[in-house]
């Protein structure tokens, strides 16, 4: 499709495109779209899908904007972009919601259509944007986006709501033509999609076709744009989201095992993605039980624990608050379950399509009695693969619940993943107790964890349940020192995680002025920071947490070579509490809690300042 | 035998089922009964003790688990129900058993009961019912009396009970019966007519407790009361009842009504016969709420058996059906599907 144009391909290195509309326009796909095709293109990206938590909020208005970002780059990126090169705005309250966030003189690409005096009022313009000088100093192209489509869709036979949704392929079209990217991908996924449909999915070629033939004959564009492939590691690679890596991870460790996987699970934001994936391969043996709560979500995945499965249960921040009492049952217990947390906005329904890292000290300790569990989080959207099955290894060889914190901008936003090959993923070894000579329900082994015991297994049979149990035989024990050694005994388990993960790794030099410490999917935005102050000459350097419970053996030493340690997070200071009252030493904190990821400029400006244009030297 | 579990190889006895752990319920309590009951008839139900899995939450009723030489899971208040769900979906192969009260079953695990009727899990479901709450020590429950005075309705409680058999009919479950703690042998049919349905089987148990409800359905069950309170249903049989089975149920319309058999009026021919198997969903509730009338006698017996596809059942079948037609699962080739490049 890449055609021949007369017009000069300007080479870019990184573009930033936030695609913007009502939450019907279907910016969302549009987006995804964009991404996948840039993806498939060699770019490397990073993308930050925005939408409200209403479905379809009332057409035109400012809460009903959903939005779309993505960054792609030809060097190797980690963050969706701080502020958008090009925006594309559906309507006036898309243009007034996200102008603020635009670069100063980014490229506004407008569906005039929509500015009528109504969507003006709704979006709270007192006058029409596009005809005073109010967007002085953006490019500005206004395309009367419905008109065209609607042209060119007149003989379709579809309806006109029909046709008008049909827009947003125009826009993508549009968009393929501007930025120099085939239409091939998104023509392919039209024909699987609506292969039944073929009069919808006619109209939405048409739409893309002629969206992108608009950007090559008419006038008002004066340049292309290119973004040459990034040289990343060599290997196959696709796009993948959090909650997408995270499904993935979980059928990788139940291979790798070869315990069958269990998901217990209630439909909740921004989780529920990963119950769907996993709803679909069946083929791989999974169950997906979609239960009647978040608690039955639990407890049916520790039933499927004490029969021999590789457990898990998937939710978000207010399900975990529910679910709490059941892991308190498996860390008594000793089995082995898997708490995915995709963090949300809190607290309570607080903002259910937004991120945040506000669930640490929950994760941490928000069980009735001493009821350590390790917490694990993953850095990035393909990093949730890896962490699944690190979080399943975990669960298994120390027989405990472990939780593992992805968040709503992981879960939802992609990146290349350069996938690894199904041998090059390490066994994950089981062992059931079969033998009836010396077996005892609450014996321990070197690491001390219980033996795991599959029901249907002759002469094993035994009870356990959420009382206190005696050490070695599992009788319910209400004596006063068998319950503080027991208390002990699970705290000391669980610290024996530490023995079997990798150290903290410091990028940069590993001792200096400055350490700025992550944890969870703040990754990127560290990264990014990190990186851009080291290349004008700031000396800093960046350590992420992925293991929060136990930290790896040398935390203490890595942190200790710092005069300063700055932490970044998306709540109130949650890990640097936790490093204060673990290691007495004291941090600096940065905390914003927008519902949003960080930007990696804000960063990288508390860096600056913390220094004192010492340079870090 | 139903379940597809394999058959027992020794002929196993009461005492097999015992695991040898101190009973530590109130001496009288009812709780002694059923679990003789099961002990007595798990022997004739002919699945291995290591195939057999006893789920409780919490409450008198729930340290059931402890006393049976099964695999056992003592869970969390009111979650028996999901937790057993669970155990079933991941191994069909084993017979799975609740034994709750109804606090925990009717009052915190109401939401998870009514789903696992709604779904047809295959797992039995005992219903210790004693009207009371036990372990907290007298504090009245979703099945006590209207008016009854507990530690926590000093003048009376003003709650509307649950009547756990129409509860049980409306949620869907597709065996229904109900027996009590006094009534040895007629437990001992019931366990053994639930242990042989596929599907989730609810067995509603009237069990007193000596200490806090004392004698609550002393008017029913006891011995002088209940030849003419207890009405013994009997697949395809008369519903017959009093003394000398001189009573009979007719059913009036809609209307259950006494008839008697010894005046020449009426005749056995008159009396409403019992279908378990009955598809109307009517006869089942009328029969479940007969005793609404203070007149009427309770019911006991199965009241309802209907035969439809377990929820775990559909589970592996789709698992089946997916993998013939897309062929068992490969980790490469998940791994590397859909739009992928490649960077040299």
């Amino acid at each position: 499709m890449a055609q021949e144009t007369e017009k000069e391909i300007l080479d870019l290195k990184e573009v930033t495109i936030r695609f913007a509309g009502d939450s019907g326009d279907g910016m969302q796909l549009t987006g995804s779209q964009f991404s996948d095709t840039t993806a498939l293109m060699g770019n490397d990206l990073g993308t930050l899908p925005d939408y409200p938590a209403e479905i379809r909020a009332p057409a035109g208005t400012l809460y009903g904007v959903s939005g779309f970002q993505v960054h792609f780059s030809s060097s190797d990126i980690h963050t969706p972009g701080d502020t958008p090169d090009v925006l594309v705005a559906m309507n006036p309250a898309a243009l007034r919601k996200n102008l603020v966030d635009l670069k100063r003189d980014g490229i506004i690409i407008v569906n005039t259509d929509s500015f009528d005096s109504k969507n003006l009022k709704l979006a709270k313009y007192d006058k029409n944007p596009l005809e005073d000088d109010s967007l002085t100093g953006y490019k500005v192209y206004q395309v009367p986006i419905t008109t065209l489509t609607s042209t060119a869709l007149k003989d379709s036979g579809l309806s006109f709501k029909d046709i008008d949704r049909c827009k947003n392929f125009f826009a993508l079209g549009l968009m393929y033509w501007l930025f120099n990217r085939p239409l091939e991908p998104t023509l392919n996924w039209l024909t699987s999609k609506f292969k039944n449909k073929p009069e919808i999915l006619n109209a939405n070629e048409t739409a893309l076709k002629t969206g992108y033939y608009f950007g090559d004959t008419t006038e008002i564009f004066e340049n292309r744009y290119a973004v040459e492939p990034a040289k990343l590691k060599k290997g196959i690679y696709r796009n993948i989201s959090g909650n997408e890596a995270t499904a993935l991870g979980f059928v990788t460790a139940s291979l790798k095992s070869g315990l069958p996987l269990f998901l217990g699970s209630y439909p909740i934001t921004p989780a529920t993605e990963i119950l769907q994936y996993l709803a679909g391969y069946k083929n791989f043996g999974v169950k997906t039980f979609q239960a009647e709560d978040e608690i039955a979500g639990i407890t049916a995945a520790i039933g499927a624990a004490f029969s021999g499965s590789l457990a898990i249960t998937t939710t978000s921040g207010p399900g975990v608050a529910l679910k709490n009492e059941a892991i308190g049952l498996g860390v008594m217990t000793e089995l082995p379950v898997v708490i995915i947390n995709v963090q949300r906005g809190g607290p309570s329904t607080g903002l259910p399509t937004k991120t945040e890292q506000a669930d640490l000290l929950q994760a941490m300790y928000g069980r009735n009695g001493e009821a350590p569990i390790p917490v694990l989080a993953a850095a990035t959207p393909s990093d949730c693969f890896y962490m699944a099955i690190e979080a399943s290894r975990i669960a298994i060889k120390y027989m405990t619940p472990v939780m593992l914190l992805t968040d709503g901008y992981i879960g939802n936003g992609s990146e290349p993943w350069r996938i690894p090959h199904a041998n090059e993923i390490a066994d994950i070894p089981v062992k059931f107790a079969t033998e009836k000579e010396g077996f005892a329900p609450y014996s321990r082994d070197e690491n001390l964890a219980r033996p795991w015991v599959r029901p249907g297994t002759p002469g094993l049979e035994h009870r356990i349940g959420g009382l206190e149990k005696a050490n070695i035989t599992g009788n319910v024990n209400y004596d006063p020192s068998n319950h503080d050694f027991m208390v002990k005994l699970r705290e000391e388990k669980i610290q024996n995680v530490k023995n079997d993960i990798p150290d903290l790794t410091v990028q940069g030099n590993t001792e200096g002025e400055l350490l700025i410490l992550g944890w969870g999917g703040t990754y990127g935005a560290i990264k990014e920071a990190v990186d851009k102050a080291t290349s004008k000459g700031i000396i800093v350097s960046q350590a992420h947490l992925r293991y929060i419970h136990p930290m790896p053996k040398n935390t203490k030493e890595v942190l200790s070579k710092f005069k300063k340690i700055l932490i970044p997070e998306i709540n109130l200071g949650q890990l640097a509490k936790i490093i204060r009252s673990e290691f007495l030493i004291d941090v600096l904190q940065y905390n914003f809690v927008r519902g949003l990821p960080f930007r990696s400029s804000d960063i990288e400006n508390q860096i600056v300042e913390i220094l004192g244009g010492k340079n870090g030297k | 035998m139903a379940n597809n579990i394999d058959e027992a190889p020794v002929k196993l006895t009461a005492k097999d089922f015992s695991s040898g752990q101190d009973v530590r319920w109130c001496p009288g309590c009812g709780d002694y009964s059923i679990l003789a009951q099961v002990q007595r008839s798990f022997p004739e139900i002919n699945i291995p003790k290591e195939k057999i899995v006893w789920v409780s939450g919490i409450g008198c009723s729930s340290r059931f688990t402890y006393y049976m030489n099964t695999y056992g899971f003592h869970s969390i208040h009111g979650r028996a129900t999901a937790i057993a769900t669970g155990v079933k979906i991941a191994r069909p192969d084993l017979s799975v058993w609740v034994a709750t009260g109804d606090g925990d079953l009717m009052s915190i695990g109401g939401n998870h009961f009514i789903h696992t009727c709604r779904k047809n899990v295959d797992i039995k479901i005992l219903l210790f019912n004693n009207e009371i709450y036990g372990l907290t020590k007298g504090q009245y429950s979703p099945t006590s009396a209207k008016g009854l005075v507990t530690k926590t309705s000093p003048y009376g409680s003003v709650d509307y009970p649950f009547n756990p058999l129409s509860l049980a009919l409306g949620a869907g479950a597709s065996f229904v019966a109900r027996t009590a703690d006094t009534e040895a042998k007629h437990m001992q049919e019931i366990i053994k007519r639930a242990a042989e349905h596929k599907g989730t089987a609810f067995v509603e148990i009237f069990q007193n407790c000596v200490i806090f409800n004392d004698g609550v359905f002393d008017p029913i069950t006891d011995k002088v009361n209940k030849a003419e309170k207890m009405l013994m249903l009997k697949h395809g049989e008369p519903m017959l009842f009093g003394k000398e089975n001189k009573k009979g149920i007719k059913l009036d319309g809609f209307k259950p009504v006494i008839i008697d058999l010894n005046n020449g009026a009426n005749s056995v021919n008159d009396v409403w016969v019992h279908d378990e198997k009955d598809t109307s969903h009517a006869r089942a509730f009328i029969l479940a709420h007969l005793a609404d009338d203070p007149e009427l006698p309770t019911p006991f017996g199965v009241i309802r058996q209907e035969f439809k596809p377990t929820y775990d059942e559909g589970v592996e079948r789709q698992i089946t059906h997916i993998t013939e037609k897309k062929g068992v699962g490969n980790l490469e080739s998940l791994l590397f599907n859909g739009n992928t490049w490649e960077v040299n």
